[in-house]
């Protein structure tokens, strides 16, 4: 694979779209995890929405 | 499951679950073709040399900046007209994908644009209208971050959504109406594509893959949002049992 003389720019533009994505995994990924844990550690409380007290 | 079940944010979350892993597989493969179509088989351009790969990956992200917005202006519709459950979730969810999507499509274009035109940015019709965009992603953003109540906000947000959806055809047009350095449209045009199918198939293939990245992303931002909610209520709980 040939680049040619503007071979900085595209590898640049493919380098930044590389880690904006990889940020927004990232994020969503972490998030989700910290979401997850902290509704655990509120049930392990005992605090529960309506629905799941009554299947409880 | 009937489409309606889907207003439920339990059964969406159930749904959801089932068909992550199924998209995550589908982007990734998409990626893999797409990127090996880009990189190693589509000819460089007879005028542009081997920045056309720039384009790869340019249009899809311009496409999504703006697909983005319509998807949230669908969700503003549902949250102040029919003030379906999810609809606020879904906007919410969209709104920083949409940034990150507009903010490639300004950065790799402005480094296509340097080798080509001469200058990383011009105040023309088509990039200020996309800067319009990137700021109104941004106050959306905002909106949402600054207001705690969650359904405040979404109205909040919903009005400046349809506002700003007036940008929309100003950047699919700015191109025809003003003098631009920008080229016209060459893909979804009248008249049919004006790129060499070499060209033309890898950037639909690597369009595809955004998108699916798109909803993958976005199913999961969804996801998270509910879960943040459902924190919130809690919490609400906990304080009223304390109180």
């Amino acid at each position: 694979m040939q680049l040619g003389p503007y071979a900085g720019f595209i590898i640049a533009a493919y380098a930044a779209a590389l880690v904006v994505v990889a940020a927004l995994i990232g994020w969503i990924i972490a998030d989700h995890r910290a979401q997850r844990r902290t509704l655990r550690d509120l049930e392990k409380r005992g605090i529960m929405r309506r629905s799941q007290q009554e299947t409880a | 499951m009937a489409v309606s079940d889907l207003a439920n944010p339990s059964r969406f979350l159930t749904l959801v679950e089932r068909v992550l892993p199924w998209l995550v597989v589908a982007t990734a493969g998409a990626f893999l073709l797409g990127l090996y179509q880009a990189l190693l088989v589509a000819p460089d351009d007879y005028q542009q040399g081997a920045t056309v790969k720039i384009m790869f990956i340019h249009v899809p992200n311009a496409w999504l900046a703006m697909f983005c917005w319509v998807v949230m202006t669908v969700a503003a519709l549902g949250t102040l007209v029919w003030r379906h459950p999810l609809a606020d979730v879904a906007a919410k969810a969209a709104a920083p994908l949409g940034t990150a999507f507009t903010f490639l499509c300004l950065l790799t274009g402005s480094l296509w644009g340097r080798p080509m035109w001469g200058a990383y940015w011009v105040w023309d019709g088509r990039l200020t209208s996309v800067l319009v965009l990137f700021l109104m992603y941004l106050g959306v953003l905002a909106l949402w971050h600054t207001v705690e109540d969650p359904s405040r906000a979404a109205r909040a947000a919903a009005i400046l959504t349809l506002v700003g959806a007036i940008n929309l055809p100003i950047i699919k047009f700015s191109v025809d109406w003003w003098q631009t350095l920008h080229q016209p449209a060459s893909v979804l045009r009248l008249g049919g594509p004006t790129i060499d199918p070499s060209i033309l198939i890898p950037l639909l293939i690597m369009a595809a893959a955004f998108t699916l990245l798109f909803v993958t992303l976005h199913l999961a931002a969804m996801r998270n949002e509910i879960l943040r909610r459902r924190v919130r209520t809690l919490r609400l709980m906990q304080a009223q049992a304390g109180a």
